[in-house]
């Protein structure tokens, strides 16, 4: 028996909520990210900070004035202000499915201070393992945490900024009208920053990406080990 | 020479490439092509999706956009509290002169004869009689200081006073079961609100800022103060009023802003 090499087999690590609400969030992330440069542009909070127009969710500023005698600003704030209920719903199944069911308790908790010095030692060293995909190490379960924070916080600011009068204790919160501004920005930028590296390391390890489509990964291979050893 | 031949290349073996690699590696071979295909998908649905290469000028996504927008408009209006007041400020923060805001620069700005201006009254409204600055001026004012929200992002806080518009409504005996008010200006610009709106004890016909007669770049002699709503929502230079179940737009309104567009 112990001669035998154990037969590789998958086990399911992302259930299909999971893999649904993560590609619905990542089309709502590219909406509201999108769009809200557009917004942005028109305003900027930092003058030498401004986006692409390629890069920004609201129509060629031509046909947009040709359809309706605005250069985009307004397909922008429509951009936003409906992506922002497929982001909002969305992000509260996510949030609800993963409090109820414990996986968010289950796979970003603990995190322990060796376990994170260890991990950027070895991703400094080139030799981070991914042969198990079933857990995350300690730097993803820090960066998935602080996404899910930044994407937190970005709704919450995001509401001070769509009602300050409605809801003006948000307002209280953030100081100011431009402080909730302020957090919307800096929230977007975290997020974005997120992006980057998720999506770089996906496309270097792509069993990880096709494990977000068909929920699997193959299962640790497990050496036997003697009883009483 | 006619016929091509391969160039002699040190990264091509003399006597050809033995085809049977190929059908022994076609499994690799095919989830290679796999993989690259899902990745291309993917990022050719992100490039249409960033470049906007006009997926938003599409009549469809125009269609869904508007319908979210009214979505948007049932949805503030069940948010709205008649009874909420905006927050206000201390004098000492009041931004003096207000910041100029119009379809156009300041120094394109029309000023307007208050002798021979007049507000004319239309709609769903018992007294219909036009009103001169003088008798406008005559009625109880309010003030009040608040802050002044643009749909830009930028913001500030101005000290308005005027009549309450509820005070306006009440003595032209409109109809306060209408559902808009709406406005139209010496320069073009129109714009319409909610009743539930219009009747907030933070509305109001403007006819001073700080303390003066409002200036002649924002707004003189009368211009629509709300304090629920983003600064498109009130014009400036009015010059006639109408109570309207008829769903009037507006300037910005037409040119898809969101129609409700409170704070």
């Amino acid at each position: 028996m112990a001669s035998t090499p154990p037969e590789p087999t998958n086990v399911l690590v992302h259930p299909l909520v999971v893999r649904v609400t993560h590609w619905i969030n990542a089309l709502a992330i590219l909406i509201m990210i999108g769009s809200g440069w557009r917004i942005y542009n028109n305003v900027p909070i930092f003058s030498s900070i401004e986006f692409p127009l390629w890069a920004t969710l609201g129509g060629d500023p031509d046909l947009t004035y040709a359809r309706n005698s605005d250069v985009g600003f307004s397909n922008a704030l429509l951009w936003h202000l409906a992506g922002m209920w497929l982001f909002a719903v969305n992000g509260l199944i996510v949030i609800s499915y993963g409090i109820l069911s414990g996986r968010f308790f289950r796979r970003l908790f603990p995190i322990r201070p060796r376990e994170v010095t260890a991990t950027i030692g070895d991703t400094l060293r080139f030799k981070l393992a991914h042969d198990d995909l079933t857990t995350y190490n300690a730097v993803q379960k820090i960066l998935y945490l602080g996404v899910l924070c930044a994407m937190v916080l970005a709704a919450i600011s995001g509401l001070a900024l769509w009602k300050p009068v409605q809801f003006q204790g948000l307002i209280t919160l953030f100081q100011s009208f431009q402080g909730a501004r302020l957090v919307h920005f800096l929230c977007m930028s975290a997020i974005a920053l997120f992006l980057v590296v998720h999506v770089m390391l996906a496309l270097l390890v792509p069993r990880t990406l096709l494990s977000m489509i068909n929920g699997k990964v193959r299962a640790p291979l497990r050496i036997p080990v003697e009883a009483g050893e | 020479m006619s016929s091509r031949t391969p160039s002699r290349s040190l990264f091509r073996p003399p006597s050809g490439v033995d085809q049977s690699a190929l059908a022994e590696n076609k499994g690799i071979v095919r989830s290679i092509e796999r993989r690259l295909f899902l990745r291309q998908g993917l990022s050719l649905g992100a490039l249409t999706l960033l470049t906007g290469c006009d997926i938003s000028n599409k009549e469809s996504v125009q269609a869904v956009l508007k319908e979210f927008s009214s979505w948007n408009d049932r949805v503030q209006a069940w948010l709205f509290d008649p009874a909420k007041l905006a927050p206000t400020f201390p004098e000492s923060q009041v931004l003096k002169p207000p910041r100029f805001n119009a379809f156009y620069s300041i120094d394109e700005v029309k000023p307007i004869d208050a002798a021979s201006w007049k507000l004319e009254i239309a709609g769903l409204v018992k007294d219909k009689r036009p009103w001169t600055l003088d008798r406008i001026n005559a009625l109880p004012k309010v003030t009040q200081i608040t802050r002044h929200v643009c749909v830009e992002g930028w913001d500030y806080i101005g000290k308005w006073s005027g009549v309450s518009l509820r005070r306006f409504l009440e003595i032209i005996e409109a109809d306060l079961t209408a559902k808009y008010v709406a406005f139209e200006c010496a320069d073009d610009y129109s714009g319409s609100i909610d009743m539930a709106s219009a009747l907030h004890p933070q509305t109001q016909l403007t006819t001073d800022y700080a303390d003066e007669p409002i200036g002649n770049a924002y707004g003189f002699p009368l211009r629509l103060r709300v304090a629920t709503k983003l600064g498109f929502k009130m014009p400036k230079w009015i010059t006639s009023l109408e109570v309207t179940n008829q769903y009037p737009g507006g300037y910005w309104e037409d040119r898809d802003y969101n129609w409700f567009s409170g704070i």
